[in-house]
């Protein structure tokens, strides 16, 4: 009796094809939005999870201004100086390393390629503390350091687009007032969520101090990073580091401090709210894919009631059973889901492979909410196939006969 | 068992049928007796809204009997369930009807293959069945096509093939004529005459038209829910 009710079910579908089209149209449209959507929103949560070990533990951070941003220092409030760091280094316990930085937004010339990209000027111990590793070439020394030798390490994202995946190491690019040689190439680190990481071109400090840029507040550092030794206290040491500048910086007890220290788990954090939020936003707008979805379904059943009606009281007046025809539009009705929803699955498959590369998150294979969106989509074409065949199985042929 | 089949195909005693409830409820039939022998030509005639095609459902078990019985070859059909009418349908009964009621966009063979496929034949069987139905329809040619393909005339025809092609002992027709043309009526009647001389199928139509009621040796006349006369043609 299955087998025959299958047989029967296979014929509709071939019979009805715009409606079975229709049908596994709405499963596959609910499935593929809400599996894509989801899938992607992981992978960006999974990316900025990424990001922010790169960043490094422990990892503390000191600008002028108050507030948290990646935003230069806005005039009126003072840089910092090598020897805040030099201080920051000696007096507080609880710091591993510390690397000042000086950064700056500098044209960029290799041969006729031209662009505009943030160097930064810092002692070696910077690459340690960010987690930077070398993909080719070497950091700079301590003798770079001392000389203010014109040499570079690049990121993924200037190699990229001054060379073109040429090998760096060796080639001289102008870097604002002079020229460098580049010695190292430096292992990408991704870039969602963060601004891209890569983008950036590292130097002697005292390179970007005495060449790169002018003259004029040259000694200046507009940031210092901080890495805590292995289980500190970090909010003890932000406490510490602020007192000592407040101190360096003369400000009285009423004063607001011009100058702030984040550590990485307050930038996780709100970067993670962020992420959390834009996953709920993707869930929500998924939600309403599949309840549209699910609405198609629903009135491409229901407009086809009155013919299938008819078509159930034909059936039952040449004496089939009302369980027959019953297990017929289960059958039809779970085939046509399982379609859709395969299809669905394979479509958002292909999707997320091409937008997590597109939008550089990590394609990040869900079995759950394929599992679910597959599930509820096959209900709703089940439900919706199946509850108005059920009414109609239970009529006196001749009602359903004359069902208008 | 071995008891002999009784002599009556069909045998209600008072049989009523009301539609609706309190202030709405219309009695479409108002007590009912008939006996119906095997082999018979029956039209049951009558004017618009006397109760004959509501008779003609209860017999037919599509529809069923608010009080009385009903015994279809010895069958109390009053106490069977959904699905043993549905059996009683399958194995017994064919319906021809006004509205022919073939499934659209299936083709004529396959209408005519459905009866059987409820009934579990093998493939082979059923095509066989089937073709040589619509072959004494005087359809052989017409097998892949959808009922919109088809005139009404040769629906018809594709419509009573799927009743004969169990080989019912029953065939019911309600108003099998009434949208087609007076050439075509002429045709299916002798088709249902044809059944009922050559194989013994025993045929009930229902109509308001006198030439297709001539063509039954026996009339039973519905009034207002009741049997006005019942006459039988030598």
């Amino acid at each position: 009796m299955i087998w025959n009710a299958f047989a029967i079910a296979v014929r509709e579908i071939a019979r009805n094809l715009t409606r079975a089209f229709l049908t596994v149209l709405g499963v596959f449209i609910g499935v593929a939005a809400i599996i894509t959507m989801v899938t992607l929103g992981q992978g960006a949560t999974l990316a900025v999870k990424a990001q922010i070990s790169n960043l490094g533990s422990n990892l503390m951070l000191l600008r002028p201004g108050s507030g948290f941003g990646f935003r230069p220092a806005s005039g009126g409030v003072p840089n910092f100086s090598e020897q805040d760091a030099e201080l920051i280094g000696e007096q507080i316990a609880g710091v591993a390393a510390i690397a000042p930085v000086r950064s700056a937004a500098l044209s960029t010339i290799y041969r006729d390629t031209a662009r505009t990209t943030p160097v930064i000027g810092t002692t070696a111990v910077y690459f340690d503390i960010n987690k930077w590793v070398l993909a080719e070439g070497r950091l700079f020394t301590a003798a770079d350091l001392r000389s203010g030798g014109a040499v570079c390490v690049i990121g993924e994202t200037v190699h990229r687009e001054l060379f073109e995946g040429a090998s760096p190491i060796g080639a001289k690019i102008r870097i604002g007032k002079a020229s460098c040689e580049v010695i190292g190439l430096l292992k990408s680190k991704g870039s969602a969520g963060m601004g891209d990481q890569d983008d950036t071109i590292i130097v002697p400090l005292s390179t970007l101090q005495r060449r790169l840029v002018g003259k004029a507040s040259s000694h200046d550092i507009t940031q210092i990073v901080i890495s805590g030794k292995e289980g500190m206290d970090g909010e003890a040491v932000i406490a510490d580091i602020t007192l000592l500048m407040r101190q360096r910086r003369n400000l009285q007890s009423n004063q607001d401090s011009n100058f702030s220290v984040f550590d990485t788990r307050q930038i996780a954090e709100a970067l993670g709210s962020t992420t959390q939020l834009m996953t709920t936003l993707l869930a929500a707008v998924a939600g309403v894919s599949l309840l549209v979805g699910g609405i198609g379904i629903m009135n491409i059943m229901l407009v086809s009631v009155t013919e299938r009606t008819r078509e159930i009281g034909i059936r039952l007046a040449i004496g089939a059973l009302g369980s027959e025809v019953l297990l017929q539009f289960l059958v039809e009705a779970v085939t046509l889901s399982c379609i859709g929803g395969v299809l669905g699955i394979l479509l958002a498959l292909g999707l997320c492979a091409g937008l997590a590369q597109l939008i550089h998150v990590p394609f990040n294979f869900n079995v759950q909410i394929n599992v679910i969106a597959f599930l509820f989509s096959a209900a709703v074409g089940i439900l919706f196939g199946y509850a108005p065949a059920r009414r109609a199985a239970r009529l006196n042929p001749i009602d359903a006969l004359r069902h208008e | 068992m071995s008891a002999p089949l009784p002599a009556a195909l069909i045998d209600v005693r008072g049989l009523t049928k009301t539609f609706g409830v309190g202030d709405g409820a219309f009695q479409a039939l108002k007590g009912i007796d008939l006996t119906i022998n095997r082999g018979e030509f029956v039209a049951i005639i009558g004017p618009s809204g006397s109760g004959k095609s509501t008779l003609m459902n209860v017999l037919g078990c599509l529809d069923v009997a608010t009080t009385g019985t009903y015994a279809y070859q010895g069958i109390a059909v009053e106490s069977l369930t959904n699905d043993g009418r549905s059996l009683l349908r399958r194995f017994a009964l064919g319906f021809i009807f006004q509205g022919f009621n073939l499934l659209a966009r299936t083709s004529a063979l396959d209408n005519v293959e459905l009866p059987l496929l409820y009934r579990g034949l093998p493939r082979k069987e059923r095509r066989t069945k089937a073709l040589a139905a619509l072959t004494s329809v005087g359809l052989p040619t017409k097998l892949g096509s959808t009922p919109g393909e088809l005139s009404g005339g040769q629906q018809q025809r594709v419509a009573i093939a799927r009743a004969i092609v169990t080989e019912p002992s029953t065939l019911f027709a309600d108003e099998p004529t009434g949208n087609l043309d007076s050439v075509t009526t002429r045709d299916v009647m002798a088709l249902l005459t044809r059944l009922n001389g050559d194989r013994g199928i025993t045929v009930l139509v229902v109509t308001h038209n006198d030439e297709v009621a001539a063509c039954a040796r026996r009339t039973v006349l519905i009034r207002d829910g009741l049997i006005e006369s019942d006459v039988r043609r030598a």
